[in-house]
């Protein structure tokens, strides 16, 4: 398999302190790489240098690299076109307070796509792609906050697969949502995986290995163990990944 | 078991709550009694006044119509506002969206503090040696409504900051996630969802500009006539009012007036809170 993203001598600072030391990974194309750590150990920072969502934050730098297919994101890339493909997912649903279908056909209408039949279709296959056509076809024009939270989860989802991205970024996905629609959503993650890339951050432990390809543990800002989700859980390397999966802190 | 014991125990219980209770109901009634007495005095004294000719289109001594105020206030609002929201709303972009926490912008919010406590009559005064005396508009509407646009300013930025500030931040990556720019997702996500709170000042803003007398007597003068440019002198329902009870010949006809102004402003809540309906739910 090819890497869809190799990230070399990765250092990351919020101003004086550092939140990535000396980061390393290479993440696989059209598989599912999960992050997992307890809190604050760096594993939505480091998800956030893979659109440079983390240029918003205040006093942020970095230095090493972070190359998406062979090129380097943070040298003279175009960060509207990096996040173009780059698709994102946040913890808790974010539709904008307008119509579903506005919510969906907003990414395309800022990429320049105006005609309606087209942004008609984009819309249509981006909400069936997130398995929630048929929960909406009815009521695309009600504003996206009027259905669930499990339901605006999987529309910020096909929001994110309107603008036809490689890779998908997905934080804590489903940490605001019940059981149930957690479970949709962890089925339509695997199902996704056909398309595109996915890496996925979470403190659930029982949902990385449920889903994911490979797996890294964080801690401190730093990678302790990457391997396939298999041999991370059944048989970890390192001391500390062990304590941290049978629970023993976090 | 709580809730089923009767009332009057639980106040012999708590005597202070009982006070407290009777006090916080006294000063619902009392406010309301207050609102709800000018109310009606204005209207029991003014609306017998109402008479066509009231309405007339000019003014003359044997007639106090008080059409040309209502049209003068209206232009006066629209310009107003036209002047000051693309400036208020622009500064409160700025502040929120592009400006770093830093000296400059800490002088500009002291600046936009003080400005909205500052007396009517002050920028009166301003206004009439800017506008009037120096740039030569005269006495003219055009010079009062500039006048009173700087006067409600502060109030536009404040209004739209807040309301900015509060969008919250998950629309803003959610936008930027997708590969909107800066300004796309400002015009498009951020302001559409602060729409009801700048209308909220502005609303307030109508309100200053309506109520308005001062300043304008020494920017818009006093003429009551309908004005038919923007360097016309002309007087809005405020200086009608003040201009009729200080003559003392036509008391009953400045209630009546009253009547009018009352009405215009409650149109206007009325309208701005469509609109901003309207325009949220889209």
């Amino acid at each position: 398999m090819a890497d869809k993203y190799q990230i070399k001598d990765l250092d990351l600072f919020y101003g004086d302190f550092q939140a990535l030391t000396d980061v390393n990974l290479n993440i696989e194309e059209k598989q599912i790489t999960a992050f997992i750590g307890p809190s604050g150990c760096g594993k939505s920072t480091l998800l956030k240098t893979l659109n440079r969502m983390n240029d918003l934050v205040d006093g942020c730098r970095i230095t090493g690299q972070v190359l998406l297919d062979g090129v380097d994101i943070y040298d003279n890339y175009d960060v509207n076109l990096l996040r173009k493909n780059v698709g994102m997912v946040f913890q808790k649903p974010n539709p904008f307070p307008m119509s579903i279908y506005d919510n969906i056909a907003y990414g395309p209408r800022t990429h320049g796509i105006r005609k309606k039949a087209l942004l008609d279709d984009i819309v249509e296959e981006s909400l069936r792609k997130a398995a929630i056509w048929d929960e909406v076809k009815d009521r695309l024009k009600r504003n996206a906050l009027s259905v669930s939270g499990g339901q605006q989860q999987r529309i910020c989802i096909a929001r994110a697969l309107a603008v036809e991205p490689e890779v998908l970024l997905m934080d804590e996905p489903t940490s605001a949502l019940d059981p149930i629609s957690t479970n949709k959503i962890e089925d339509l993650v695997l199902d996704l995986k056909k398309y595109y890339t996915i890496v996925i951050v979470t403190h659930n432990m029982q949902q990385a290995t449920r889903i994911s390809d490979a797996t890294a543990f964080f801690l401190l800002g730093k990678i302790i163990e990457f391997d396939a989700t298999s041999n991370l859980f059944s048989m970890p390397k390192d001391k500390r990944t062990e304590d941290y999966i049978t629970g023993r802190f976090g | 078991m709580f809730h089923s014991k009767p009332k009057s125990t639980f106040y012999k219980a708590h005597p202070l709550s009982l006070l407290i209770k009777i006090l916080v109901w006294a000063s619902v009634c009392i406010t309301a009694f207050v609102l709800l007495f000018i109310i009606a005095y204005i209207f029991i004294k003014g609306v017998p006044h109402f008479s066509l000719d009231f309405f007339s289109l000019k003014y003359n001594s044997n007639n106090v119509s008080v059409l040309p105020s209502i049209i003068t206030t209206i232009y006066m609002i629209l310009i107003s506002l036209l002047t000051a929201l693309p400036f208020g709303i622009g500064c409160a972009i700025y502040l929120t969206e592009y400006a770093k926490e830093s000296r400059f912008v800490r002088y500009i919010r002291v600046t936009t503090e003080t400005l909205s406590g500052i007396p009517s009559i002050v920028y009166g005064l301003f206004g009439m040696l800017f506008f009037v005396t120096y740039l030569k508009w005269g006495f003219s509407i055009l010079a009062g409504s500039l006048t009173l646009a700087i006067m409600i300013l502060p109030l536009i930025i404040r209004s739209a900051e807040e309301a900015i500030i509060a969008v919250d931040n998950t629309y803003r990556e959610a936008s930027y996630g997708l590969g909107a720019s800066k300004l796309r997702t400002i015009f498009r996500i951020v302001l559409p969802a602060a729409i009801s709170g700048i209308f909220a000042g502005v609303i307030l803003a109508i309100g200053r500009i309506v109520g308005e007398s001062a300043a304008l007597i020494y920017t818009a003068g006093t003429v009551a006539k309908i004005p038919i440019s923007g360097f016309d002198s002309a007087r809005t329902l405020s200086v009608h009012m003040y201009a009729l009870s200080s003559e003392g010949l036509n008391t009953d006809k400045a209630y009546a007036t009253a009547v009018v102004l009352v009405a215009l402003v409650i149109l206007i809540n009325f309208l701005a809170n469509t609109i901003t309906k309207k325009v949220g739910n889209k």
